[in-house]
């Protein structure tokens, strides 16, 4: 520190003691200000595509506000990710540290996340992460100033699925997903929920991230006779297994369910009836009929020009969850604790999901989760409809949070699969 | 030979000092970010100068380096943060495992020179990234190992970044006494002139797989500072980019000049913050920059003092 | 789990028809003009992207494939004469500057198409499944397989049958002398560098059906024909041919009998046949 800015610092130090009684109107003063939001996303590399979504679909929440929020300004810093965990970092440093942001906002890959919320543990800023869903950020490793607003747990979503397919009867079938923490955890939700419900998991396959060719693995799902198959497959690792899946001929021999990365926008939008017909589960769904869903399509759709997906939705979700804590606070995020807090105890209202969203006591927000399928809209275009609901599903499915938390971490080893 | 050697011997008090002097006021007039920025230069270039020994003095061009560096990295992460062990016990191992697999590399490496050696390096650096990324259950896949934090006295940004200071000037001048030893001029004759020299009789495949080896060391210190600047590791550490990166710094730097990796270092990671204000599309730029030094400046920014580089760059010509 | 049958040696056999196709390309190049073209992947990734965009507008996949062939023939033409010419004779400067220009063109493919992953439609009577052994094995892939074998017997013709392929053979052996004998060498070379990044192209607009398009496909593809050219050895057709059956089945076994080394079953080898050979099992000094 030089002495030029020493004497600044100390002096509005000295002011701010000073003039403690009338220090009122300095705070609001102070919070006059724009409001500065640090939004990190992938802008280049493989997950680019989804990106882009993340930033298209924060952008146009602000937009529709007018960029500001309770008379302040809304200043927005975007920076590139590059997926990137080590890059990730440095950005979010530079945001923080350079920028001064009051607080930051997205990523997509559960590694540059799980690098950020290493960072801001020891820093205290607010990050916020619509679509890091890596289990135990709100389970065994909660930081408090990181939270999920209008995010998810990877184990979450595919329960509901497993229980569904008890129903249909199902009962041999074999998984295949990413070899990677959201993989592990995903499949192991549902593996979970299919072995305690009677079901068995004949096989469990792991493909590195970008397999170039599915056939070796295709090749042995076809061998093992099975009633159905759960993917969980997201990017162009999806796009490719749902393609070679429909070229070996196995698509409309045996069933295929995928998590819900596995049939998002971002993997059908640019394909062909391959991906027509498999059952997912997701708590958005853009094909629903709900018109508060419908309105945010819509909308979203004649800006961009394609159907939102779920990096977009959420991130818009995200964004207007924050943002109508802001609101209620009259734009006073001054004291970091206060501002965390309120939005923890907040329920998000009036989103494209057509009901009110809230936390469960870990920070993990608690869904009606739809079973989805994908059909062709009237435009021609593939999207995902609801056939069925499942009402408040919570990271904890039907157990107890404390007995849950015993058991360990999922991982490729631990799958939760009762013998 | 002796003519080469004697000028070169005076330590080279410039260039130590002014790397002390800049970096060391930095604290002085910087901002915290700036400082880790600057703290990610001064790991860089310790990282460029272990890639430039070979590629200047023994007229090897590695793409394995980032792989050697990352390996340390996570060694340092995992025993600290997985097996709980001592950090001061950590970075010795990380240091240690680094020398071992760049051992490793030189044993299957010191046969081949010029393109092979550069397709046999990036070709072994993929096995580690591949290693790094499909053995989940000890690296954490994708996701990678978080650590827990610096010890307590290094723990303070400030007091990091001298430690990182102090430790890069420590090896940088270790790296410039182990290029002017007689086994460094052992190296620059065989870079010159393999030939020459086996038929002097040197064994010109045991000088290799000791260089090799040692530029190992000075991957792995850098790799186990980055463990503990980051706190943080995963396969993006030890991807192939992070060679690529290092190696263009060596260049930019001037390959054969060592000191220019600060320069080239400081280069490329300013040159990327600054650029990202306006941009997204860094890999364009740090594409075109490769292109363009290649062509106009392969001499690079100090290179042109050097006159090794003429002598060896040029005449590492490839013969298979 | 099953093991090995027929279908997975079919498959790994049609990935090595394709990598044999980008990686002869490569070879080529390696072999004459002593360039390790660090940007034949990028090349891979914009033929698949030409090859999808023009197919999508005409709806002709044949044309798709020829006009990706004919534009990465095209950059070839580019990369060698605007930027190669400047760094001649300098093997190490060559490499690093094709790897500027792979960075460079897969950013710009991100710019041009989006991250967005898409496969290249496929014409009418190749789509669907054959009955093979005891299951269904999809047409398209044992198309790729024959046309593998189309394009070695197509260039083993040209190497062995034809002037441009003597004058190809004789520069690999020995360029200077080539071009003592009064032939413009330059000529062959530039011929030889179309001829090879156009075989990227095919191999993008051929793989971008089944492997499908995205913003790394092309260090993937360059990682393999990497390892296929190593295990081979520079400028070796025959070498070409060996390594991608050897790559190719490696990687389709590897997956299901160590899916957890799936990397180091293919890459291992590698590095062992270099310890040995260090020129690759066809490879001569030069």
């Amino acid at each position: 520190m030089d002495r030029r800015q020493f004497l600044k610092t100390s002096g509005l130090a000295l002011a701010a003691t000073t003039t403690g009684t009338i220090s009122a109107p300095f705070v609001a003063r102070a919070q006059s200000g724009p409001i500065r939001i640090g939004l990190m996303a992938p802008l280049s590399g493989v997950v680019a595509a989804g990106g882009r979504e993340i930033v298209e679909g924060f952008n146009m929440y602000w937009q529709e506000k007018g960029k500001s929020v309770a008379g302040r300004a809304i200043e927005i810093i975007e920076e590139d990710d590059a997926g990137n965990p080590d890059t990730a970092l440095q950005k979010a440093r530079r945001l923080v540290e350079q920028a001064k942001v009051d607080f930051l906002f997205g990523n997509l890959l559960a590694n540059t996340g799980l690098a950020v919320a290493n960072y801001v543990k020891t820093n205290g800023v607010p990050y916020f992460i619509p679509v890091i869903a890596a289990d135990d950020l709100t389970q065994r490793d909660r930081v408090r100033n990181v939270i999920r607003v209008a995010g998810y747990t990877a184990s979450q979503m595919p329960r509901p699925l497993a229980d569904w397919a008890l129903k249909q009867g199902y009962k041999r079938i074999a998984t295949i997903a990413q070899d990677y923490s959201f993989g592990h955890e995903q499949c192991a939700g549902f593996a979970q929920v299919f072995t305690q419900g009677g079901g068995q998991i004949v096989g469990q396959l792991w493909n590195p991230l970008n397999t170039a060719d599915f056939s070796p693995y295709i090749g042995q799902l076809a061998n093992m006779n099975v009633d159905a198959i759960f993917a969980m497959e997201l990017g162009a690792d999806a796009t490719r297994f749902l393609k070679q899946y429909s070229d070996f001929g196995l698509k409309g021999n045996i069933p295929l369910l995928g998590a819900q990365n596995f049939t998002d926008q971002s993997v059908i939008r640019t394909m062909g009836p391959e991906c027509e017909g498999i059952i997912s589960s997701a708590h958005f769904a853009e094909g629903s009929d709900n018109p508060d869903t419908q309105k945010f399509v819509k909308a979203y759709s004649e800006k961009y020009g394609k159907l939102p997906s779920l990096y977009g939705f959420s991130h818009y979700s995200g964004a207007m969850w924050v943002g109508q804590v802001i609101e209620k606070l009259n734009g006073d995020i001054s004291n970091r604790d206060a501002f965390i807090d309120a939005v923890l105890n907040s329920q998000l209202a009036n989103s494209p999901l057509g009901r009110p969203v809230r936390f469960d006591e870990f920070g993990n927000p608690v869904y009606d989760v739809y079973i989805r399928k994908v059909q062709k809209n009237a435009d021609g275009k593939y999207w995902n409809v609801p056939i069925e609901t499942y009402p408040n599903v919570s990271q904890f499915w039907t157990y107890k949070p404390e007995e849950y938390l015993k058991s360990p971490p999922f991982s490729r080893d631990y799958q939760g699969i009762k013998k | 030979m002796a003519s080469a050697y004697s000028p070169q011997r005076r330590i080279p008090i410039p260039a130590l000092a002014s790397i002390l002097i800049i970096f060391g006021a930095l604290p002085l007039f910087a901002s915290s970010y700036q400082i880790s920025v600057a703290n990610e230069i001064l790991i860089f270039a310790l990282l460029a100068m272990s890639i430039d020994v070979l590629a200047g003095y023994a007229g090897r061009t590695s793409l394995g380096h980032g792989a050697i560096f990352g390996a340390s990295t996570y060694i340092v992460i995992y025993w600290i943060s997985v097996a709980g062990g001592s950090p001061w016990i950590a970075l010795l191992l990380g240091v240690l495992a680094a020398t071992m697999l760049a051992s490793v590399f030189a044993l299957l490496a010191v046969r081949v020179s010029g393109v092979y050696f550069l397709l046999l390096t990036l070709a072994l650096g993929m096995i580690v990234w591949g290693v790094c990324l499909r053995w989940t259950s000890v690296t954490g896949g994708e996701n990678g190992i978080r650590g827990v934090g610096r010890p307590e006295i290094i723990a303070d940004p400030l007091v990091f970044f001298y430690t990182t200071l102090v430790t890069v000037l420590i090896f940088s001048f270790i790296i410039w006494r182990f290029v002017q030893s007689p086994f460094g001029l052992t190296l620059r004759g065989i870079r010159d002139s393999e030939s020459r020299m086996s038929s002097l009789g040197y064994s010109t495949a045991s000088h290799m797989f000791i260089a090799f080896t040692i530029t190992g060391i000075f991957a792995g210190v850098a790799g186990a500072l980055y463990a503990l600047f980051n706190n943080f590791v995963s396969p993006s550490t030890v991807q192939l980019s992070q060679s690529v990166e290092g190696l263009l710094m060596a260049i930019v730097g001037g390959i054969g000049t060592l000191f220019g990796a600060f320069v080239g270092s400081a280069a490329i990671i300013l040159l990327e913050n600054f650029v990202s204000d306006f941009t997204p599309r860094w890999p364009m730029v740090l594409g075109f920059m490769f292109i363009g030094t290649m062509i106009f400046a392969p001499e690079g920014i100090l290179g042109a003092a050097s006159k090794f580089f003429r002598s060896g760059w040029k005449k590492n010509r490839i013969k298979p | 789990m099953s093991g090995l049958n027929l279908i997975q040696i079919l498959n790994g056999l049609t990935f090595a028809a394709l990598l044999f196709i980008v990686a002869s390309g490569f070879t080529l190049i390696f072999g004459l003009l002593r360039i390790v073209n660090l940007a034949h992947g990028a090349l891979y990734l914009f033929g698949g992207y030409i090859a999808y965009s023009v197919t999508g507008m005409t709806g002709n996949f044949a044309l798709g494939v020829l006009s990706s062939m004919l534009c990465v023939a095209l950059m070839g033409v580019v990369l060698d004469l605007g930027l190669l010419r400047f760094v001649r004779g300098f093997e190490l400067r060559q490499v690093l500057l094709t790897l500027g220009v792979a960075f460079v063109l897969n950013d710009l493919a991100l710019v041009i198409w989006g991250g967005d992953t898409f496969s290249m439609p496929v014409p009418e009577m190749l789509r669907g499944a054959v009955r093979v052994g005891g299951g269904f094995y999809p047409k398209y892939r044992l198309f790729v397989l024959v046309l593998g074998l189309v394009v070695f017997l197509a260039l083993w013709l040209l190497l062995n049958r034809t002037r441009l392929g003597a004058l190809i053979r004789a520069g690999v052996d020995d360029a200077e002398m080539v071009e003592a004998m009064g032939i413009n060498i330059r000529r062959v070379f530039l011929a030889t560098f179309m001829l090879g990044a156009s075989l990227a192209g095919l191999g993008g607009a051929v793989g971008g059906a089944f492997l499908t398009l995205y913003p790394t496909a092309d260090a993937e593809i360059l990682v393999f024909s990497l390892a296929v050219v190593i295990i081979g050895g520079r400028g070796s057709l025959v070498g070409a041919a060996v390594g991608a059956l050897l790559v190719g089945l490696l990687n389709s076994i590897g997956q299901v009998m160590f899916p957890e080394l799936a990397y180091f079953v293919i890459f291992g080898p590698m590095a062992a046949i270099l310890a040995f050979r260090p020129l690759g099992l066809f490879g001569r000094a030069a």
